[in-house]
């Protein structure tokens, strides 16, 4: 089995992860920034992150064979304060250049509030005018179905974006529709208790068919396990899924996306 | 089409189990001290979902717990989501 891990935030887990995930065939991994458990004070501790994000762990990925790739944003649940906000994305210019930059993400909503409107507004205008692919971040829970409209709209409403370079990841079945009859690519991720379990992903693989889709871990420093896309690649197999089409969702379908960024590398052997 | 029998085969011991544990999670809830709940009133509203006949049952659990709104908030209170909507004044 081989796949690609499109969604880890692997600065929240050990070295021993690492070596799991290759072992079970991991091929890449994609890692957006997101929200670290706790507020941090000042741009000065993006900044730390983002050279966390483009330097240290690209190495410590090599050492099991990895590739390693990044996005850059600050998360939602911190886009309440627009001043912290903008001094961040002030400094993400200097970041995007770096080898293993595929774009501006995870970005998107938490609570649906008119700052983290904001905010979006600013990282979608960030990527357009740099040519990026966006990586989306959709809320928690009861806040997921709205919110997912308003960052539909949002970005629909840029006539500079194009749907098919945007990811919009964490959708679940009320939300999965509005995603990719728009256009959009659709990410799955495999939680034990929140989002989607490795079951209700397969189903929705039934219904909405296997293009444009992926499913991903989000393995953070939350409750999450690292080696939930090849678990779900398993279940397919139980369920009676053809190797070829398993291998579409869990690796071709990554390398499809992240293949539109010139910084990625296609593994050898597509 | 994946064959009846085979999906019960696969999945039927694990349903029948989580079943039973809603059922415990009632009568636990029930035996507990305390008025009413908008997350737990919430879930009864949600097992009535089960009972539809069309092939969305997951989707429209999923709303049943969704803010039915459509406009942004004023501003974040909180970073976190607990499950159900607790409606526009608690919101």
């Amino acid at each position: 089995m081989r796949y690609i891990e499109p969604h880890g935030h692997m600065v929240s887990r050990t070295t021993d992860d690492y070596q799991a995930m290759a072992i079970a065939g991991c091929q890449a991994v994609s890692e957006p920034a997101f929200w670290a458990g706790f507020d941090r004070s000042s741009a000065q501790g993006f900044y730390d992150y983002f050279c966390q994000l483009t330097q240290h762990e690209p190495r410590r990925a090599a050492m099991f064979g990895l590739p390693h790739y990044t996005w850059l944003c600050i998360n939602p649940k911190e886009s309440e304060d627009i001043k912290l906000a903008e001094e961040v994305l002030s400094i993400i210019p200097e970041f995007m250049d770096c080898p293993n930059v595929l774009g501006i993400g995870e970005i998107g909503l938490n609570k649906n509030s008119r700052n983290e409107m904001l905010v979006l507004e600013k990282h979608i205008d960030l990527a357009a005018s740099n040519d990026q692919l966006i990586l989306v971040h959709t809320p928690h829970l009861e806040d997921k179905r709205k919110g997912t409209r308003l960052i539909l709209d949002v970005l629909k409403s840029d006539s500079r974006i194009s749907p098919e370079r945007c990811i919009i990841d964490h959708v679940e079945e009320h939300t999965v529709g509005m995603v990719l009859d728009e256009g959009f690519w659709a990410g799955m991720t495999l939680y034990p208790e929140t989002k989607c379990t490795s079951n209700r992903a397969i189903d929705i693989l039934e219904l909405y068919g296997n293009e444009q889709i992926w499913m991903n871990s989000a393995c953070d420093w939350g409750i999450s396990v690292p080696l939930a896309v090849p678990r779900a690649a398993q279940e397919m197999k139980r369920r009676g899924c053809g190797s070829r089409h398993i291998d579409k969702v869990i690796y071709q379908n990554p390398i499809e996306f992240m293949n539109q960024s010139p910084r990625f590398n296609t593994p050898e052997g597509l | 089409m994946t064959d009846r029998k085979k999906i019960l085969d696969l999945y039927f011991l694990d349903a029948r189990a989580r079943l039973i544990d809603i059922a415990a999670f009632m009568d636990r809830v029930d035996r507990a001290d305390g008025g009413d709940d908008f997350r737990y009133t919430a879930f009864c509203a949600a097992l009535k979902a089960l009972e539809s006949e069309k092939q969305d049952r997951a989707r429209k659990v999923l709303l049943v717990f969704s803010d039915p709104t459509e406009e942004p908030i004023p501003a974040a209170t909180t970073k976190a989501a607990c499950g159900a909507w607790p409606g526009v004044e608690n919101a």
